[in-house]
This record gives structure tokens, C-alpha cells and sequence, in this order.
């Protein structure tokens, strides 16, 4: 078969889930039984590289995966089946707000001494500790903004108008050397890293994996198109503030220009999406469709739920000193600074 | 594309201001300060900063947000 250059090869199986479904991708196996995704630790690495196999069929494929697997009805299967134990159980686990004016006022007051991973790395953190936060963030900064074009179709008038123009803005304005992806690559770059797609798959904890199968589950679904618009006003809030941190990092690091300006870049562009955000698409969305306001505040809350799980696994892994990776990372061989 | 207003000259350009959050504005920008030095935003949308707590003066950097 031959491969796009863009193919990402497909990682190590994490257990019986993750390793039938790649089986299945080469045509060498079986799709696991119902009853095994029915059985398995819903938030745990097996279940949740399974999901996200299935779900990376439909950004870049895999190197030796027919992309005609992306609309096969018996993986599809597998993949509502898997989906289905990680709705329930983000519906019950994250905590849901009455109302979206109520999630939102929590996101938009900042805390005067706050402990997440962007203040631990700005006071303590060491180049391996950004090295490893870039490496688990890869995966989602890799398609900055991607997840999200799923919902364009699916909105309409103020809402559609507010998220393209926010989506244009991510990707770069028209102008291919802005496009944040490629800001991220160009951070990579910075911290000695590989820039290829897909590369720190292996390497990313179940927490990542849970952060971005979120995105895709919001985006692939129109029944949730209210949670995808939830997710993304939350990123765009929380943003600004936690890139001034990571920006303090990489400059107190010396990491690189290119690292501290993917991080700048964030703190301006995001003051203004998450204006645009909250009026235009929050607003416009509520609007047309305000039977949507409870499925709006579930996505704002099970984007703080995932994101705090990954960030309280980070920091428990670093303040053990240990690495926060399933896979270590090269020794560093490109940085020039 | 939201860069290219020329065909919109005529029309006056809409500025969105809010009690509380920066003054919101069409792209691009150029901004004058106190002291003479203009900067420049060709973003979409700019948002300019009114509390006078940013540290990317004038742009907003969201230090208007209350602290708890």
C-alpha cells in the first residue's frame, strides 16, 4: 500500500482493547468483544488509545491503515461502544453547573494563588518538565483547532460567523507560518523534540489521551454540538492567563524564541476568541437553540474535569520526580539556542 | 476574509465597548501611545485594553478578570 508522508506510523497496544482494534486496522485480527469495552477501566490507557485510534482515522489515518476504515460499520461499532462508557461516565463524574452563565463565571474569576501546571511550571519548572508538557500536548497542538472545524456545519448566523473567524485566527489568518500547529512545531523545535505527527503518541498518559478524545467526541457528534462549544469557550478562557505562565517558563528556561512565542502568541489571541466566543458563538448558539444551554455547561465542565485529571497526574508524577511519559523521549539532539 | 473591509469603507466601523473587559474592535489596528510609538494588530478582531492592568499594554491580556 502506498503511504501519505503525513501517516503517522501506529503506536504500541495498551492492552487487549487498544491491541484488537490495531489488529483489526491491519487486517490481522479481530475488534474486540463488547463485553471486553463493557469490562474496562473507562479513563484507563487501554480503552482510551482504542478511542483514539478510531477517532484518528478521521484527522490523518495511520501508515499501513486503508483510510476506507474510517466509515467501516463494524469499527464504528466498536467505537459508539467505546464512546458510550466514556459519556456516562463523564456524565456522572463532571460536576455540571445549573446554568452556562454560572460555569462561565467560574472560568473568568482567576485564582490569586493558584497551584495547576502552568504556575508550577512557571516557578519550578525544569526544560524535562517542558519537554514532557510539549510532548503530551503534541498530541492536540499537532491539530490545534482541528477537532473543532466539525462544528461549522452544524451552526448557523452569529454562531457560525464567531467560529470561523476564530478558527481562521488559529489557523494562521491565511498565512501558513502562523498557523498555531505550526507554532507548536516551531516550539518543538525549540525544546529538541520531533516534530512529526503522531510521533509522542506511545509516550502520552491516559490523561492526555482522555483530553483529547474529548475534543473528537464533542466534534464528531452533532447531538453534541452544545458540548463542543462548551469545550472550546473553555480552552479560549483559560488560556490567556495559563500561556502568560508558560511564556514566563520558557523565557526563565531559555527554551527558545520560537517556545516563548507560541505562548505569547496565545495570551493576545485568546484575549480576544474568548470575547468572540462567549458573544458570538455562546450567545448566537443560545440563542438559535437554547433547549442547548445544559449540554453548553456540560462541555465547560468536563473540559475542567479531563484537564484537571491531567493536570493532578502531572504534577503528582513531577513532584515524585519522576517522568510523566509511558515512553521516554529521545536525549535531546537538536536544540540550538 | 475579515481583513479586507475595502469594499466596506463607507460604513463607520463598529466598536464594542463592555462595563467590564476590554474595548473590542474590527481589524487591523494601528494604536498611538503617550508616547508617540504606534503598534500595530492586523488580527480579525482586537481587543484593546481599558483597565490599564495589561502587561501587553495596549492589547488585553485578561488581567481585568477578578482574583479569589
Amino acid at each position: 500500500m502506498e503511504h501519505d508522508r503525513g501517516e503517522p506510523a501506529l503506536p504500541a497496544p495498551r492492552g487487549p482493547l487498544s491491541g484488537g482494534v490495531e489488529d483489526y486496522l491491519r487486517g490481522a485480527g479481530r475488534l474486540p468483544r463488547l463485553e471486553d469495552v463493557a469490562r474496562a477501566a473507562v479513563y484507563g490507557e487501554d480503552l482510551q488509545l482504542a478511542l483514539y485510534l478510531c477517532y484518528e482515522l478521521h484527522y490523518r489515518g495511520f501508515a499501513g491503515v486503508s483510510p476506507d476504515h474510517e466509515w467501516d460499520p463494524e469499527l464504528l461499532r466498536t467505537r459508539a461502544a467505546l464512546e458510550h462508557r466514556f459519556l456516562s461516565a463523564l456524565r456522572s463524574d463532571a460536576r455540571v453547573h445549573d446554568s452556562v452563565d454560572e460555569a462561565l463565571a467560574d472560568l473568568l474569576v482567576e485564582p490569586v494563588d493558584g497551584t495547576g501546571v502552568s504556575h508550577f511550571l512557571r516557578d519550578e519548572g525544569e526544560l524535562w518538565h517542558l519537554r514532557e508538557y510539549a510532548a503530551q500536548r503534541s498530541l492536540y497542538h499537532l491539530k490545534e483547532a482541528d477537532p473543532h472545524a466539525w462544528v461549522l456545519p452544524r451552526l448557523w448566523g452569529r454562531a457560525k460567523a464567531g467560529m470561523a473567524a476564530v478558527e481562521f485566527d488559529e489557523w494562521g489568518g491565511g498565512r501558513a507560518e502562523r498557523v498555531h500547529a505550526r507554532l507548536f512545531a516551531d516550539l518543538m523545535t525549540d525544546l529538541g523534540l520531533d516534530t512529526t505527527y503522531g510521533r509522542y503518541l506511545d509516550a502520552a498518559s491516559a490523561e492526555a489521551l482522555v483530553t483529547v478524545n474529548l475534543m473528537s467526541l464533542f466534534g464528531l457528534h452533532r447531538a453534541l454540538r452544545g458540548g463542543l462549544v462548551g469545550h472550546f469557550a473553555t480552552v479560549e478562557i483559560t488560556s490567556s492567563p495559563g500561556s502568560r505562565r508558560l511564556a514566563e517558563a520558557m523565557r526563565r528556561t531559555g527554551a527558545g524564541r520560537a517556545a516563548e512565542h507560541f505562548y505569547d502568541e496565545h495570551v493576545e489571541a485568546d484575549a480576544v476568541h474568548e470575547q468572540v466566543v462567549r458573544h458570538e458563538v455562546i450567545g448566537g448558539l443560545l440563542e438559535a437553540e437554547p433547549h442547548l444551554a445544559p449540554d453548553v455547561a456540560f462541555g465547560i465542565d468536563a473540559t475542567g474535569f479531563v484537564e484537571d485529571r491531567f493536570g493532578a497526574r502531572l504534577l503528582a508524577d513531577w513532584r515524585a520526580s519522576r517522568s510523566s511519559l509511558c515512553a521516554p523521549l529521545e536525549r535531546e539532539t537538536t536544540h540550538i539556542s | 476574509m475579515p481583513n479586507s473591509p475595502s469594499d466596506r469603507s463607507a460604513e463607520p466601523r463598529r466598536v464594542t465597548v463592555q462595563r467590564k473587559g476590554p474595548l473590542l474592535m474590527e481589524g487591523p489596528v494601528e494604536v498611538e501611545l503617550e508616547d508617540g510609538s504606534v503598534v500595530t494588530s492586523d488580527r480579525f478582531r482586537v481587543a484593546l485594553c481599558t483597565c490599564r492592568r495589561s502587561r501587553r499594554y495596549p492589547w488585553c491580556d485578561t488581567s481585568h478578570r477578578d482574583r479569589a
